[in-house]
């Protein structure tokens, strides 16, 4: 099977100091849906720049549909569609007539044009408001218009930033239906990056999960939680304590892997997760930790993440919204 | 060529469309030039008595200064959308696109020009009705309109470019204000320029806005110099070439930093 894309260790850095990739490299095949995920400010964006031709990296190469994107920049910009973060229609004009204007830029005109922009109106559920401006349209209808505007020219590969943020959840809900559908389009390859853990696991077939600027692992979903052996433990704990307090109680035990804590949470692995539970309940409270409340679950892609860069999820994301204060 | 010059039309076509469904715009924009040319025109009407006019009727010398000014103000501000684009991503839309970036600012260049173009004629008529004696006829008129329109299209791609450097629309605010009434005093529009001190006359020459006023009243009303018309729109041209790489390379500039 052809690659899609190919990113062989991007280097972007920002105001001579800012590190936004750091050798960050992947590739994706034809006709798969690929996620990019990591939290805000892990560098996922600025690889879309990189990939789409807006941004140029420092140092690496990159190919997309076959052609690099630093010296074949014009060939890539035709074999792809985009859909930006947030949303970039015209607010302005009708969503006909963005669509219009989108196929008029690729070169569409007349007759055909106006059948494609009526296909991809239908196909996006927006005939009734295909006429009215676009100010007037919710959330879940620009995004729509978007991405029917991304796949006006035919595009091979499609690159979705964060195709939900910002979107209510049951509009999330269509949003993905959508994106799914469009998976099954014959040969079309769909980048996806996002910051949302079921997403990546709702859409797509292989994913990076990406941290500060690098790919800490790659594989399917699946793949990559079963990589995790045995049953994730989350312990609540009724006051913050010192970490090392928490963690010397749990290390003694047999069978107790990866224990972390964060905060008042409690991470660790177990082979059986059910079985364990007693017994990291007992060495917490002869060590005088009092517990809120315990749980078990099958590995997650949180567990994943955490496994890889040392955090969870929640954390990752905190630390990131700190540091764009 | 065919395909940027297509491209310069559909972009046209969209600010052309947005503008067409402000209704508050076109009001304005039609007004406008009205109550220059009536205000200026009251204000200054006894600058005639002063010793040393040559200009004939105040309106008649005013009536290029109204227009050149008019069409520079509208093109100073021409930026302003282009942040609002910047922040909305739509640019970033087009240069992931195969629109090549001359006709982005290309768009926004001929969209001014065409406004440029109608207020003028309505600053010309007025003129005519209150007292202007065009000498040159309809083609002396169509000079001094072009030489606004290179006015306005070069300016406009200065803004453009400039909004791309600073990204902030305050920021744009500031350094229009700083810029649009000086450029327009410190010229021949609405004073006889040997009438004014020596240093000023030393930077009109400099000044582009003077370049169109005094070049348009030369081509459309007394005293007519064909070679100092041409110059001046040399130079203008010169400029509007020098706009035009500007803007491209501050593209290139935005890329970078993104």
């Amino acid at each position: 099977m052809a690659q899609a894309i190919e990113a062989h260790d991007l280097v972007k850095t920002y105001g001579g100091d800012v590190k936004a990739l750091n050798g960050l490299s992947f590739s994706v095949q034809q006709g798969t849906v690929f996620g990019l995920l990591g939290p805000n400010g892990a560098g996922k964006s600025t690889t879309v720049k990189i990939l789409t031709t807006l941004s140029r990296a420092d140092s690496g190469s990159a190919t997309v549909a076959g052609f690099d994107v630093a010296s074949q920049a014009e060939m890539v910009r035709r074999n792809i569609g985009v859909v930006q973060q947030g949303t970039t229609v015209d607010r302005e004009a009708t969503g006909r007539e963005n669509m219009r204007l989108q196929g008029q830029v690729y070169g569409l005109r007349g007759r055909d044009l106006e059948a494609r922009i009526s296909e991809l109106l239908d196909r996006f559920a927006l005939n009734d408001a295909a006429d009215r401006i676009a100010r007037g349209y919710s959330g879940g209808m620009e995004r729509r218009l978007h991405v029917a505007m991304a796949l006006i020219n035919q595009p091979s590969v499609l690159f979705l930033d964060e195709p939900t943020t910002g979107l209510d959840p049951e509009v999330r809900a269509d949003m993905w239906t959508e994106i799914s559908r469009l998976a099954n389009d014959q040969g079309l390859t769909i980048l996806l990056t996002t910051h949302y853990l079921e997403e990546a696991d709702n859409l797509a077939s292989q994913l990076a999960i990406v941290d500060r600027g690098n790919v800490v692992a790659e594989g399917a979903p699946e793949a990559l939680k079963a990589d995790l052996r045995g049953d994730a433990i989350h312990v609540e704990l009724a006051h913050a304590e010192g970490n090392g307090h928490v963690t010397g109680a749990l290390e003694e035990l047999g069978g107790i892997r990866e224990v972390a804590v964060d905060g008042r949470t409690l991470h660790a692995r177990a082979d059986d997760g059910a079985r364990a539970v007693p017994v990291v309940l007992q060495a917490l409270e002869s060590r005088g930790i009092d517990v809120a409340s315990v749980s078990v679950a099958r590995p997650s892609l949180d567990d994943v993440y955490l496994r890889y860069t040392g955090r969870t999820f929640d954390k990752a994301e905190a630390e990131a919204e700190e540091k764009t204060r | 060529m065919t395909v940027t010059l297509r491209h310069s039309w559909y972009m046209t076509v969209r600010h052309l469309r947005a503008l067409g469904r402000q209704p508050a715009w076109i009001a304005v924009t039609l007004v406008q030039p009205i109550i220059w040319l009536l205000l200026y025109g009251a204000l200054f009407k006894r600058v005639v008595q002063i010793p040393g006019f040559q200009g004939g009727s105040y309106i008649e010398f005013l009536t290029p200064g109204v227009l050149v000014m008019t069409a520079f103000f509208g093109a100073g501000w021409g930026g302003m959308p282009v942040i609002d684009d910047l922040n909305r991503g739509v640019i970033d839309r087009f240069l992931i696109s195969p629109v090549h970036r001359v006709a982005l600012v290309a768009g926004r260049m001929v969209q001014g020009s065409i406004a440029v173009i109608v207020q003028s004629i309505i600053i010309v008529v007025l003129a005519l009705i209150t007292g202007a004696h065009y000498r040159n006829g309809v083609g002396g008129v169509v000079v001094m309109i072009f030489l606004a329109v290179l006015l306005a299209a070069a300016t406009t791609a200065w803004s453009y470019g400039v909004a791309l450097y600073v990204r902030k629309e305050e920021t744009l605010i500031a350094l229009m204000q700083f810029l649009l009434l000086p450029l327009t005093f410190l010229s021949g529009a609405f004073m006889q320029l040997n009438l004014v001190p020596g240093w000023i006359r030393g930077i009109a020459n400099y000044n582009p806005l003077n370049w169109a006023v005094e070049a348009g009243r030369s081509a459309a009303m007394k005293h007519t110099d064909w070679g100092f018309v041409a110059s001046r729109t040399g130079f203008l041209l010169a400029l509007l070439a020098a706009a035009l790489l500007f803007a491209t390379r501050a593209f290139r500039s935005y890329q970078r930093s993104i």
